[in-house]
């Protein structure tokens, strides 16, 4: 048995990697790409296995795209400086990953994986989204 | 008040019905002086003695002639209510009732719904109620069936809709038979008492009559609750002449309470004078007029609407909406209008849930607030629907929709020409921003497209693809999309029945029997009805599935099938990280898999036409062809698919 949150206007209250929007309004952000050389390398498939295993997904969706309670962190939207400061010190409702639970090397392959997510259609090549 | 008359048969049918039902005749035989008289239509029975216990029934006991059962009188008085259906799961406590029904009544307007589980059939009434807007009756043993329906009734309760809850006692110990045996109880209603409006134990059949309806015009007076009537066994199986006068009260329903004239003016200057109003409604629509109204005032003010989504207030395609943009709109409004908002802190405030807990304000710090809300005329103390305090200008302690035209005529009479022009300009920003949030949702659903599982948007779009051009109600989306919501950023609605709002007091089990309760409403409408049903509803209660297969129930029913509870997931992760440790553990105790559960061979297993698990997005779209193929001619189906968290 669970409770139902409030849904209200902010009831799911959703800030999340610095972008200071509504999970819902989360695409409205233009993306930033991060600076050439500024992220370090990371193992793509590792930070596959970690957003799955440490729970990513469960608040930013399978693919990044945003969710329930996470905007869209992927591909190619936030530098990795932000990227990492945010896990470490989120100033939303996401909850930290500390040095303890989390390397630096981890949060690498995390970020190689949110960024090597795949371009989505364009929207208009898709019927059902038709308006 | 029962006529002396009426009191005395009672008592003396009560010592009837004990004859009847407890000879023994092995047992007491030596105590046994002389065999009882034969009772006698019209005549007093013998007095309860050991010898009438012990006795063999002296002839077989059929009603008479010039007698009928006190339950056809029960069913007179409930048909007079207009009620459609009763549901329930059958019971000996209410037998005599229930045999009523089906001969007496012809189970007829009220037709007998079998249901699997009481908790179902109150959820049923529940979606019934969302869908026709008039309450549903439910029958339950007042001991035993009441416990199971509890958590269905404070949904209901939370969600101010008007359930019926009728519950089968014996008062009399002394002429319980089998069943009930031992398991009477004193005061039925008082487990429930907290979360109903009202409830009454009925001595006598004309009590019975006109708490009967006292029941109903409760109910139905807003802020609707469910309401509890207590039949007790004799009353109901106790027979009584035929020509003894029991009328049937006639049904008042009251109109609502409207918000005074002063205050509503004071709300309409208001209103008239801000740069940024915004309406904010929640349980506003009571009626297919309150989403008309709230249209007029919005239009008249070019206002911005929030729809909290209680009910189907406003389209979701209006120019005027900003539900999908709705925290920059009431960061900007200069003047917030609640209007039966159950949180309306929540609507202004927010909770950052971390380790250490705090608040902040998202209104700015001089908006003006006002309420409109039956909220104010009713609260309890134990089990609460109620948030923190909201400090307003001004509170009108009313039903919302009732007010709402004369809050209408006194900003008309308030509206310049001056102030009109103000007002196009605000709308035109506003529908600017409706269109950039909308084109914004449209591209957010375009991530993860082609991803297996399939995405909670690929999952939305697929139906909303295929049913946009038939007559459809969203029966119930509950714990899919109550947040990310993606049918309300995707799909166009604008009739009342096509949103039905969730449980109201975030109790699971409600999705998988309150779409079947609506899709019945919705049945002589012919409309299609669809539902995005989670698995961890579904488990709560699938016997639904035979019920929506019985009665021929059209309902597509889409499953949102991410094997897990995902909201306690999340929670537990959040623990997780606050706590520093074990942060891959989260899911434990959350998910539903090893095995996963087929949900179409559960469907099929109880004569519903189903397909899945189907994971890969491309096989999505034929699978909901032929299963609304099925739904279109009149039966339930469903695809089971395999879900990304929402």
């Amino acid at each position: 048995m669970e409770l139902r949150p409030r849904v209200g206007i902010v009831g799911a209250a959703l800030v999340a990697i610095g972008v200071s929007v509504h999970a819902q309004n989360a695409t409205l952000a233009k993306p930033v790409t991060p600076a050439p050389g500024s992220a370090p390398a990371g193992k793509v498939d590792n930070g596959g296995v970690l957003y799955k295993k440490i729970g990513c997904y469960q608040c930013h969706a399978n693919e990044a795209q945003g969710g329930l309670s996470g905007p869209r962190i992927g591909p190619s939207l936030v530098p990795y400086a932000r990227f990492s400061q945010y896990i470490r010190n989120p100033t939303g409702e996401m909850p930290p990953y500390t040095t303890k639970v989390l390397s630096n090397q981890e949060i690498a392959d995390i970020y190689a994986w949110v960024n090597a997510r795949p371009k989505p259609p364009a929207v208009d090549t898709l019927p059902q989204l038709a308006r | 008040m029962a006529t002396p008359l009426e009191r005395r048969r009672f008592l003396k049918t009560g010592a009837l019905a004990g004859a009847a039902l407890v000879g023994t005749p092995a047992v007491a035989a030596a105590q046994t002086a002389a065999p009882p008289a034969a009772p006698v239509a019209g005549q007093a029975p013998p007095p309860l003695t050991h010898a009438v216990e012990s006795a063999p029934p002296a002839d077989v006991q059929v009603l008479g002639d010039n007698e009928r059962a006190g339950s056809d009188y029960m069913m007179d008085v409930f048909k007079s209510l207009g009620f459609e259906y009763f549901f329930a799961n059958p019971g000996s406590s209410f037998r005599g009732l229930h045999e009523s029904l089906i001969n007496y009544g012809g189970n007829k307007a009220p037709e007998f719904i079998t249901c699997c589980h009481e908790e179902s059939s109150v959820a049923m009434a529940h979606g019934y109620f969302k869908a026709e807007g008039k309450p549903a009756a439910i029958m339950a043993h007042g001991t035993v069936g009441l416990q199971h329906a509890s958590m269905a009734i404070y949904n209901a309760w939370c969600d101010r809709v008007p359930v019926y809850v009728i519950l089968g006692n014996h008062a009399d110990a002394a002429i319980r038979r089998g069943a009930e045996w031992y398991h009477g109880v004193q005061d039925a209603a008082a487990m429930v008492r907290d979360y109903t409006k009202w409830d009454d134990f009925p001595w006598s059949l004309t009590h019975f009559g006109e708490s009967a309806v006292r029941a109903y015009q409760v109910a139905m007076t807003p802020p609707m609750a469910p309401v509890v009537l207590v039949l007790d066994g004799g009353l109901q199986e106790h027979p009584i002449s035929k020509d003894e006068r029991l009328p049937v009260p006639r049904l008042t329903t009251p109109a609502p309470p409207a918000g005074e004239r002063g205050a509503v003016d004071e709300a309409a200057q208001m209103l008239v004078a801000a740069e940024n109003p915004v309406l904010v409604a929640d349980r506003l629509a009571r009626t297919p007029n309150g989403m008309t109204l709230l249209i007029e005032l919005a239009e008249l003010l070019q206002a911005g609407v929030i729809d909290e989504g209680s009910r189907m207030n406003f389209p979701s395609r209006h120019p005027l909406n900003q539900t999908q943009r709705a925290r920059a709109a009431a960061a900007d409004a200069d003047v917030i209008v609640g209007l039966e908002s159950a949180d309306f802190w929540g609507t202004v405030n927010a909770v950052r849930d971390q380790l250490h807990r705090s608040t902040r304000r998202l209104a700015k710090a001089n908006a003006k607030l006002i309420t409109i809300s039956t909220g104010d005329l009713y609260i309890r103390a134990n089990y609460q629907d109620f948030r923190r305090l909201q400090d307003v200008d001004l509170a009108i302690a009313a039903d919302a929709e009732a007010t709402l035209p004369a809050l209408i005529d006194a900003v008309r009479r308030l509206v310049t020409g001056d102030r009109q022009r103000v007002f196009q300009e605000r709308g035109a920003r506003l529908a600017q921003a409706s269109r950039a949030a909308a084109e914004a949702n449209r591209i957010a659903a375009t991530y993860a497209w082609d991803s297996t599982p399939v995405s909670v948007a690929r999952l939305c779009a697929e139906v909303w693809a295929q049913i946009r051009n038939d007559d459809w109600s969203l029966v119930s989306s509950y714990y899919s999309n109550d947040q990310t919501n993606w049918p309300r950023r995707l799909w166009n609605f604008d009739k009342r029945y096509q949103w039905l709002g969730h449980a109201g007091g975030g109790g699971i089990g409600y999705g998988a029997p309150a779409s079947v309760g609506a899709a019945l409403a919705n049945k002589k409408h012919g409309r299609l009805s669809v539902a995005i049903q989670t698995d961890g509803d579904m488990m709560y209660a699938p016997g639904v599935l035979w019920t929506a297969a019985h009665y021929q129930v059209p309902l597509l029913s889409v499953m949102n099938n991410n094997r897990q509870y995902h909201q306690e997931a999340m929670h537990v992760q959040k623990m997780c990280n606050a706590r520093n440790r074990g942060i891959d553990r989260g899911e434990i105790g959350s998910r539903l898999t090893e095995p996963n559960i087929d949900y179409a061979k559960l469907a099929q297993s109880m004569g519903i036409y189903a397909e899945g698990p189907i994971a890969n997005p491309n096989d999505l779209a034929p699978a909901l062809a032929r299963a609304i193929a099925v739904a279109r001619k009149g039966e339930p189906a469903l695809v089971d698919v395999v879900t990304q968290v929402r």
